[in-house]
């Protein structure tokens, strides 16, 4: 009874409606999106904030907006979707097994499969945060969930760890709704999250930011009644002395996310340490041939907007591999030199690029006045200046085909330098 | 009035609930908490222990080895997760391999079946992940892992089922010997018993000290855990224990039942009530698992937790009728104390009746339980059970599988849950990796559906442990 699928794409977000799209558009057939929520979205249905589509659309939608307009492409294309529907299992000879309450429980065949399940956040357990074990802790996240989707407000004064975009966000949203914020602690001596958001979230607010700093105890019976933060040395360990104590009965955490693989991992597709996601080639392809990924699943986006440009990519080869099977040729890899924390994709097929390829890369530090080098057999074949690089900011650089030619043992190396050691 | 009283909703007075529910006997347990297994019973290494660590004649030696054999069969006909998976306590040097020739010859004389010492190449071929510095290691096969919550839970809800009375929320603040019995004075309405039982766990003094002169005291030890994600869950096959020595009893690594991997605990002084983790405890069991284990990614943690032993001036536990006829108590219940519960039940139900309780069995009695874990059945079992039942095609918790089925079913049975945590305990729900980030707020929803209360009423765990202060400007679904 197995219906075969030209594209099945696992995940309803911003990723995975741009991937069914563009794999329609391009010529699939028969596509399908398996969501495991009530509707398609994905996380965007719970950012009711402005600040979505700057790039894409060249205007400011909300999360619920910027979705909207692909939600709505979907009409006319005859792109089958599931809602409610919980994939278990991808099979590396693409057997996805997903269940929901009307058609039971299905094993569905893809030529391709385009993985787009997104990512989670870290949570308090993940970095062993010392202390009681109340309630009124949450991923700022889980706490946005029950703001913006279920209308209930979670704490009355409230600390938050960590400066990544969602924390920083959720610091202004529970102000408006009339909580008291105390303050941001950032473990790190910089931010993680984007500056604007920096500004318009807390300075605006006059909410103060505590970097190098981190929570070394919470205290509660029943509810948080205590937080004590203190300052960190170089390492990040703790400065005894230095101990502040908040009167507050929530804290939130904005700890960094997590790219939730674990259907991946079941199948056996190669993951990339530092991303916590696939491998993959130029067009999206993880090591399993046939199976893509792009999205947050892949690595963690600062911006909707290049989720749903890689994703694109993502769903075009995931079409043409449906049509015309396996991309074959050389490889060269992308290796991360210094300063670098990883590079998307970490492998490119020369043979399939057109004209370029687009390197996604994070910085490990802040830093200003530096040059991006690639190079290969310790030639630097192409530069770019940079003013100022930071962790919390993706960067993206263009690597033309024309250069393929001077790539020395097939390795490329992507490395960041201060102007004055630049060759 | 009813026959028997008991005092602490603990795997001991849930065990002890269990075993009475047989008989034709009124009894009823008192516990201060919203519900069962919220004590000491859920916070614990949840290790089915041999029964070679206690010294013979003692009666943690005797119940350790009795109660090893009972959880068995309980498991199975309770249906609660269990696995013998069995043990090893690993030496490292000459004096350790001393120890476990010792742990050997004490196991023995206890009765525990099985045990062997084991060469170097014997442990590294059942556990390539363990340090290369052992020397050689006991190995008990009897050892097991269950889940301790659910062994209180499964023979409180059995017991209840078969009519014995459960009273949730209710404190014991006293008690007055009456003619014919007892008066317990309460948080609520007093109640009257014939036969009371002290099950209190760490609080078993204080509850004595109402009756009976005062002749030991709780000094609670406080111990620390990491508890890691599944992607950790396979480091080790078997419960790894270290050789007890000054610094304590060591620090185990070992697979859950659930499929995590727990590393703990530390051993420290704590207050009653302090449940609270610190840097320092915790940097501890990681730097003792290490020696044991070396590779265990922290990374992986997922949650850190502590529980409280009852320990008392008394190295045993402390079992019987005291100084005030028609009083028993179960007290002094540290390690091992869970394998230990339902062999202490057994015991105690003997003495009630040499103490006078007239025991006749029901004729009706029904300890049958089944509980459906989707994420254990086949894809055709799966297929029939959504069939059957759409929300059972309905995933709540996406880290653990677990469908609104299941947690349905367990607000519908004996003793139902009435927070997230409750739920928990009996589904699994919010254990995995995302600790019920996005579940959370969908199994309070449930709750409150299924059990006709307000969402905002719904607490985490126990009473006070709301999550909910208010709406929002718009409130409701935007
Ligand atoms: C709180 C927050 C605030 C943000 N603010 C901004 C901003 O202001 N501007 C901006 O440009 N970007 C912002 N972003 C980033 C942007 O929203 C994300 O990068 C983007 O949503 C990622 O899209 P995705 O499709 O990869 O993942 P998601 O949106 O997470 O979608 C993944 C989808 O896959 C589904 N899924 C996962 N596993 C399964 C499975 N097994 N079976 C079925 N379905 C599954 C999930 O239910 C989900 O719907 C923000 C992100 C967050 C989290
Ligand atoms: C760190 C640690 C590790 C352990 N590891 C293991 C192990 O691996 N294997 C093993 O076999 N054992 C182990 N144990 C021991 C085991 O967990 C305990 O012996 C067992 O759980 C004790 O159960 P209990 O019913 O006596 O106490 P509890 O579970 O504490 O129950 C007592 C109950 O009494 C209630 N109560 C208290 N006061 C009142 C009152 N005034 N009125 C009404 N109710 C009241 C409490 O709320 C509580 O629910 C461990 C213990 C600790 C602390």
């Amino acid at each position: 009874m197995e219906t075969l699928y030209d594209v099945i794409v696992v995940g309803g977000g911003p990723a995975g409606l741009a991937a069914a799209l563009e794999a329609n558009k391009s010529g699939a057939q028969k596509v399908l999106i398996l969501e495991r929520n009530r509707e398609l979205g994905g996380i965007l249905n719970q950012c009711i904030h402005n600040g979505f589509g700057l790039h894409y659309f060249k205007e400011e939608l909300t999360g619920p907006e910027y979705a909207g307009r692909f939600i709505e492409q979907l009409k006319d294309t005859g792109i089958e979707v599931m809602l409610d529907t919980m994939v278990l299992e991808v099979s590396p000879d693409k057997t996805v097994h997903a269940m929901n309450s009307q058609n039971g429980y299905m094993q569905l065949k893809g030529k391709a499969i385009v993985l787009n399940m997104g990512c989670r956040e870290r949570t308090r357990g993940a970095i062993a945060i010392p202390g009681d074990r109340p309630a009124g802790i949450f991923t700022a996240g889980a706490a946005q969930l029950y703001m913006n989707v279920e209308g209930y407000m979670v704490g009355k004064r409230v600390l938050i760890l960590g400066s990544g975009d969602i924390g920083l966000i959720m610091a202004r949203r529970m102000t408006l709704e009339g909580a008291k914020v105390l303050g941001c602690v950032e473990l790190m001596p910089y931010s993680n999250g984007l500056n604007r958001n920096i500004v318009q979230c807390l300075n605006d607010y006059d909410i103060p930011l505590y970097l190098s700093h981190t929570i070394t105890d919470i205290r509660g019976d029943k509810r948080v009644e205590q937080v004590v933060v203190s300052k960190v040395d170089e390492n990040r360990r703790p400065i005894p002395g230095t101990e502040m104590v908040f009167d507050c009965d929530t804290v939130l955490l904005s700890v960094g996310l997590i790219p939730e693989n674990e259907l991946s991992r079941q199948s056996g597709i190669e993951i990339d340490r530092r991303t916590n996601g696939p491998v993959v080639y130029e067009n999206m392809e993880t090591s399993i041939p046939g199976i893509f990924a792009s999205g947050n699943v892949v690595h963690v986006h600062d911006l909707v907007d290049f989720v749903t440009a890689e994703s694109q990519r993502a769903g075009k080869a995931a079409a043409l591999y449906a049509q015309n099977g396996e991309a074959q040729g050389d490889i060269f890899t992308l290796e991360n030199g210094s300063c670098v924390n990883y590079t998307v994709p970490q492998k490119v097929r020369p043979s399939n690029v057109e004209k370029f390829v687009e390197i996604f890369f994070r910085v490990n530090f802040v830093y200003s006045n530096v040059v991006i080098q690639v190079s290969s057999g310790g030639e630097v074949l192409c530069s770019f200046k940079r003013e100022h690089m930071a962790p919390g900011e993706m960067e993206k650089i263009v690597f033309p085909k024309a250069l393929f030619s001077k790539i020395r043992d097939g390795k490329v190396t992507v490395s960041v330098v201060k102007e004055a050691d630049a060759k | 009035m009813v026959d028997v009283a008991i005092i602490g909703g603990g795997v001991c007075g849930c065990s002890l609930l269990y075993e009475l529910s047989r008989y034709d006997v009124d009894v009823v347990l008192l516990e201060k908490e919203n519900d069962v297994s919220v004590g000491t019973t859920k916070a614990n290494s949840a290790i089915v222990h041999a029964g070679y660590d206690p010294e013979p004649g003692t009666k943690m030696a005797r119940y350790n080895v009795e109660g090893n054999a009972i959880i068995k069969e309980l498991c199975g006909k309770l249906d609660i997760p269990y696995k013998q998976i069995g043990s090893l306590v690993l030496a490292f040097d000459e004096e350790q391999e001393e120890l476990v020739k010792e742990l050997f010859r004490r196991g023995t004389e206890n009765g525990v079946p099985g045990l062997r010492i084991l060469t170097a190449e014997e442990v590294f071929s059942m556990e390539p992940n363990v340090s290369r510095e052992v020397k050689s290691a006991l190995y008990a096969p009897s050892a097991g892992i269950i889940s301790p919550w659910e062994l209180a839970i499964a023979q409180a809800e059995t017991a209840v089922k078969n009519g014995a009375k459960m009273l949730l929320n209710t404190e014991v603040t006293g008690i007055r010997k009456t003619d014919g019995g007892f008066s317990i004075e309460t948080n609520g309405e007093p109640i009257e018993a014939r036969y009371v039982v002290n099950a209190a766990g760490v609080n078993c003094d204080l509850i004595n000290d109402m009756l009976c002169p005062h002749t030991f005291t709780v000094t609670p030890g406080k111990g620390q855990y990491y508890l890691l994600d599944k992607s950790q869950g396979e480091l080790v096959n078997h419960v790894i224990f270290q050789c007890p020595s000054k610094l304590g009893k060591g620090v185990l690594v070992s697979p859950t039942v659930h499929g995590n991997l727990i590393v703990g605990p530390n051993a420290e002084p704590a207050e009653r009530g302090d449940l609270g983790t610190t840097a320092e405890g915790m940097d501890f069991v990681k730097k003792m698992a290490a020696i044991s284990v070396p590779n265990i990614n922290y990374r992986d943690s997922i949650r850190n937790f502590s529980g409280l032993r009852a320990n008392t001036e008394i190295d045993d536990f402390i079992i019987g009728e005291t100084e005030v006829k028609g009083f028993f108590r179960i007290a002094g219940i540290k390690s091992p104390g869970l394998t230990s519960a339902p062999a202490i039940a057994r015991d105690m139900v003997k003495m009630l009746e040499a103490g006078g309780l007239s025991l006749t069995e029901k004729t009706d009695f029904d300890d049958s339980r089944k509980v459906l874990r989707f994420k254990h059945l086949s894809h055709a079992e799966r297929a029939e059970a959504i069939r059957k039942n759409p929300l059972y095609g309905k995933i709540i918790c996406r880290c653990e599988t677990i469908t609104e089925g299941e947690i349905v079913d367990a607000l519908h049975r004996p003793l139902p849950p009435c927070s997230i945590d409750g739920v928990k305990r009996r589904c699994g729900s919010g254990m995995g990796r995302c600790q019920g980030g996005f579940c959370g707020p969908r199994v309070q929803e449930i709750i409150s559906r299924e059990l006709h209360v307000p969402q905002a009423s719904v607490m985490q765990d126990r009473e006070g442990m709301y999550i909910i202060t208010g709406e929002t400007k718009t409130g409701g679904r935007q």
